[in-house]
């Protein structure tokens, strides 16, 4: 058995109110890749934090043993000095700032008052190279991809002479294309004798580069699995996750009644609002029937959520050309929202904190905010009405919060999608595009969004749900589209669908840029 | 749940305590001479301009932080238009409506670039403020400009005689008396609470022998209050009916009984005054109109959404744009209603009225809880934050502190105020 790098022992977190680790126990040895799952909430970021000396020691009780000796750190810098760098979820770059400046920010090669230039470009296109990027240190930030930018993260972090590497959700941002080199690069560290520890959402990766897994539930750590073939079964990390097993991960459609169609879209083509001359999406052309769930899939990057957004109220990009049909009548939209909302679409984003919530109003203010008009007279808002539609809402949605006047900001990350939901819902629209409904959710909330979703159909109204999760896409659509490149390159009945088919489509399309 | 729920309402009510706290150091430090009449009255009359302005300050700040520069320098110029047309002779109403249109338009003009062609709200009005100063100065050729018209001074709060002329006082204040023995029988009859007000009626009637006590104001205190008492009952019992959980019903009847006591205490010392200051009934009115605005209209709420979140705003069908432009324009409207309380005050315009004026907004804004980055803050908040400034003012002008001092010292209470923002934001996260 190899060495054991790191070992915290009965670690207990608590912050007022709350035990956010209760007793946890993590081991890892020289050498592995260690993968740290549980649903959101559960104390993995919890745990990383105590581990690199945001908590610092003191504030939790228990012992971590690193490269065996008791270590007691107390600021992030004690923890890098032994070489622990933790890499967070969202990216912690500069833009403005050259790539070799951002990589040894706080970190300054040469003296406190004189930056050795010459030696910090030379070093970081050193480990530039190791992390496979071709890219000078000296070109700015802003303009290199999410993909990029992440592996420059990994540099930054080698660049602090790291033997323990840990990455929050590496993969969150990136593409399927840049997830799967980053991941292979992990593996190629490992090959090093690099020790590093992820925390993913992504089972399939779990699976992919994890040796060992260790399953954090409520604060408690439940297991730790062996995985030194590759091969576990995903609903295996999922039982251990959730605390039982989950027979179905998708809800069965009921009463499925597929009518009219209800909105078109043909020869839609819009520019890039600031380079013209790229289109964001071009000459598609889709329809969805009422009570229908239209699946959209494809990888990030492809135009989806460009597309959707054009169509509702052309609130990215420009239209170039193309009619939007609804209930068979062209219909053409100004340029804002409020009439794609008029024409009853409604467009759930992708990025509920950015695009879509707003975190430091209440659940009863969000849920109300594009349909204010329903409950007002003369301008003024009926807020006992207001209370009682949140109040509906919250039920019908089994929203989990003590009352609708909590602040959004306060709620998980399914609580606040089922808002968003709740919001669009109540502005009673027709058609509703659903841009990554279930992203950055626990298992237990995606399936009540799927009854949602189902819910919908069953009353009548027209589903599009875009997704980059291919599981999902087959096991909740009708019908399904597949997007790649700016294009529709594939349409076909969810009957027909299968895996292979659709990533068929996908690559005879080629990457056309 | 005890100690949860006293930390709760210690945050709630931070500001309020501080209010309290400071009103009692400086009844202490100058032997509560800030207690007697003519210093409740000052303190009202002085800071009207800062009631209005923290208004307006509170739907830019509302926005995303956003604050004006300009309004000091727009009351000044709007001042100096008005009080130049009535030299001339013009009607004073018509100088009113000119010094509204005229700061509402320079509300417009600096929106218009904020909200459409996206100048940062800081910069746009930096440079208003600049403009509008020297246009003040070349509108009134340098000079101050002296104001005649009598009735625009007494209807806008200048002068010896801007109250409410006493209706019923006048010909009662013999029967001042027979009031003060009616609130004797009273007092014996009913609870505490009464008998504290029935002794404090007790007390003006007494004094009102040697002076006279006027009982307009009194009167007009009693209705609102009874007003209010009953609107708050009109609204707990329909809530209650509809089948919604309106909290603690405690807590509201407290905090109806500590204002109506409050009122109560206010009137009374006015009424031992002149009576009720006319630029009191306009700050009550601006700050009843928004308060409304703020929190029961769709604007209202748009102005918080904005703040919180302008993407997301927009994305739910709200012309965001418009709202920036509402606000600034509103800003201005407001800017020109404190230029003409802020003449008539003086009595005359002059260059260099107005100066730090907007800084007293912000501060009053900040001070009641508004956050700097926008989608939190309140109209009672502006209200707490411009008393708060207006009693350290009053208060160490009567101890007789130095007024660089007393700068100082509102320049820490800010930091203060917002330190606890910030504090109390850091102990969720």
């Amino acid at each position: 058995m190899a060495k054991i790098l790191l070992e915290m022992k009965n670690i207990t977190k608590t912050f007022p109110g709350v035990k956010a680790l209760d007793n946890v126990n993590l081991k890892v040895e020289e050498g592995e890749i260690h993968a740290l799952v549980g649903e959101n909430g559960a104390g993995k970021s919890t745990l990383m934090n105590v581990l690199s000396g945001i908590y610092p020691y003191g504030t939790y009780e228990g012992d971590i043993i690193y490269d065996g000796e008791t270590c007691k750190f107390g600021t992030i810098k004690d923890s890098e000095g032994k070489g622990i760098v933790i890499i967070h979820q969202e990216l912690a770059l500069v833009p403005e700032m050259t790539i070799g400046e951002n990589m040894y920010l706080g970190n300054e090669r040469g003296k406190k008052f004189k930056i050795d230039w010459d030696t910090t470009y030379v070093e970081a296109d050193k480990y530039l190279k190791m992390v496979g990027l071709s890219e000078s240190s000296k070109v700015l930030i802003k303009e290199i991809g999410t993909g990029k930018q992440q592996l420059v993260e990994i540099a930054k972090a080698l660049a602090k002479n790291a033997r323990l590497l840990i990455l929050d959700e590496p993969t969150s941002s990136l593409n399927e294309e840049d997830s799967r080199a980053l991941l292979d690069l992990m593996l190629g560290f490992k090959k090093q004798g690099m020790t590093m520890i992820i925390i993913t959402h992504k089972l399939n990766e779990v699976s992919y580069v994890a040796d060992k897994i260790t399953v954090v539930r409520d604060g408690s750590t439940i297991e730790t699995i062996d995985n030194a073939n590759h091969d576990i079964d995903e609903d295996r990390i999922i039982k251990g996750m959730v605390g039982r097993e989950i027979t179905n991960r998708f809800p069965k459609r009921e009463n499925v009644k597929i009518g009219e169609i209800n909105m078109e879209v043909s020869g839609w083509t819009v520019q890039h609002p600031l380079y013209p001359e790229r289109n964001v999406v071009n000459d598609v052309s889709m329809y969805v029937r009422k009570g229908e769930v239209v699946g959209i899939y494809g990888l990030m990057g492809a135009g989806r959520t460009e597309l959707a957004m054009s169509i509702f109220g052309q609130s990215y990009g420009n239209l170039l050309s193309g009619v939007l049909k609804i209930n068979g009548q062209e219909v053409r939209l100004k340029k804002s929202p409020t009439d794609a909302i008029n024409h009853k679409i409604a467009y759930v984003t992708e990025d509920r904190k950015g695009n879509g919530l707003i975190l430091s109003q209440s659940i009863k203010v969000n849920t109300s905010l594009a349909n204010l008009d329903s409950i007002s007279k003369n301008l003024v808002i009926d807020k006992d009405r207001e209370y009682q539609v949140a109040e509906e809402y919250r039920e019908k949605l089994k929203t989990k919060t003590p009352s609708v006047e909590q602040l959004v900001g306060n709620l998980s990350g399914g609580n606040q999608q089922k808002v968003l939901l709740a919001k669009w819902m109540f502005a009673e629209p027709e058609v509703l595009i659903l841009d990554e409904p279930t992203r950055g959710i626990d298992v237990g909330a995606k399936y009540e969004i799927y009854c949602i979703i189902n819910d919908l159909a069953a009353a009548g109204k027209s589903v599009i749900m875009i997704s980059s999760e291919l599981p999902e896409v087959l096991a909740m659509s009708d019908r399904i589209y597949i997007m790649n490149a700016s294009r529709i390159v594939g349409e076909m009945k969810a009957s027909e669908a299968t895996q292979e088919n659709i990533m068929a489509a996908i690559l005879k399309s080629g990457r056309g840029d | 749940m005890g100690t949860g729920s006293v930390s709760a309402f210690l945050k709630k009510y931070t500001m309020v305590i501080a209010l309290v706290v400071v009103f009692i150091f400086f009844s202490i430090t100058t032997s509560g001479k800030i207690l007697l009449p003519p210093n409740i009255n000052n303190l009202i009359s002085q800071n009207g301009y800062v009631f209005v302005l923290g208004t307006g300050m509170l739907l830019c700040i509302l926005t995303g932080g956003n604050i004006d520069l300009s309004v000091g320098s727009v009351v000044c110029f709007t001042g100096g238009i008005g009080a130049i047309m009535m030299q001339r002779g013009l009607p004073w109403i018509l100088a009113v409506i000119v010094m509204l249109a005229v700061g509402l338009l320079v509300g417009m003009f600096q929106g218009f670039w904020i909200a459409w062609v996206s100048v940062p709200p800081f910069i746009a009005t930096l440079a208003g403020m600049y403009a509008f100063r020297g246009l003040s100065n070349v509108v009134m050729g340098g000079y101050s400009v002296g104001i005649n018209d009598e009735t625009f001074l007494r209807v806008f709060g200048g002068g010896a005689d801007c109250y409410i002329p006493d209706f019923i006082g006048g010909r009662a204040a013999s029967a001042a008396s027979s009031v003060a023995a009616g609130a004797e029988s009273v007092a014996t009859a009913t609870e505490s609470a009464v008998t504290s007000a029935a002794a404090a009626v007790e007390t003006t009637a007494q004094t009102a022998a040697s002076s006279s006590l006027n009982l307009t104001c009194l009167v007009a205190g009693i209705v609102i209050i009874a007003v209010f008492v009953l609107m708050s009952i009109k609204g707990i019992v329909s809530r209650q009916k509809k089948g919604i959980s309106s909290g603690n019903a405690a807590g509201e009847f407290i905090k109806v009984l500590i204002i109506s006591a409050l009122v109560l205490a206010i009137t009374i010392k006015l009424a031992q005054y002149k009576g009720i200051p006319t630029v009191l009934i306009w700050i009550a009115l601006i700050l009843l109109i928004y308060g409304y605005v703020t929190s029961n209209t769709a604007i209202g709420r748009y102005f918080y959404a904005v703040g919180g979140n302008e993407k997301a705003t927009r994305l739910s069908g709200v012309n965001t744009k418009l709202v920036y432009f509402i606000a600034y324009a509103n800003m201005g409207l407001l800017a020109g209603f404190a230029g003409i309380l802020a003449v008539a005050r003086g009595g005359h315009a002059e260059p260099t009225y107005g100066m730090g004026y907007e800084m007293d907004a912000i501060a009053s804004c900040f001070i009641g809880g508004a956050s700097a980055y926008g989608g939190v803050g309140k109209i009672t908040g502006v209200i707490i934050g411009a008393s708060l400034m207006g009693v350290i003012n009053q208060g160490m002008s009567i101890m007789g502190i130095s007024a660089n001092y007393q700068s100082a010292v509102k320049g820490a209470v800010l930091l203060i105020a917002v330190l606890v923002d910030v504090l109390s934001k850091k102990e969720k996260a």
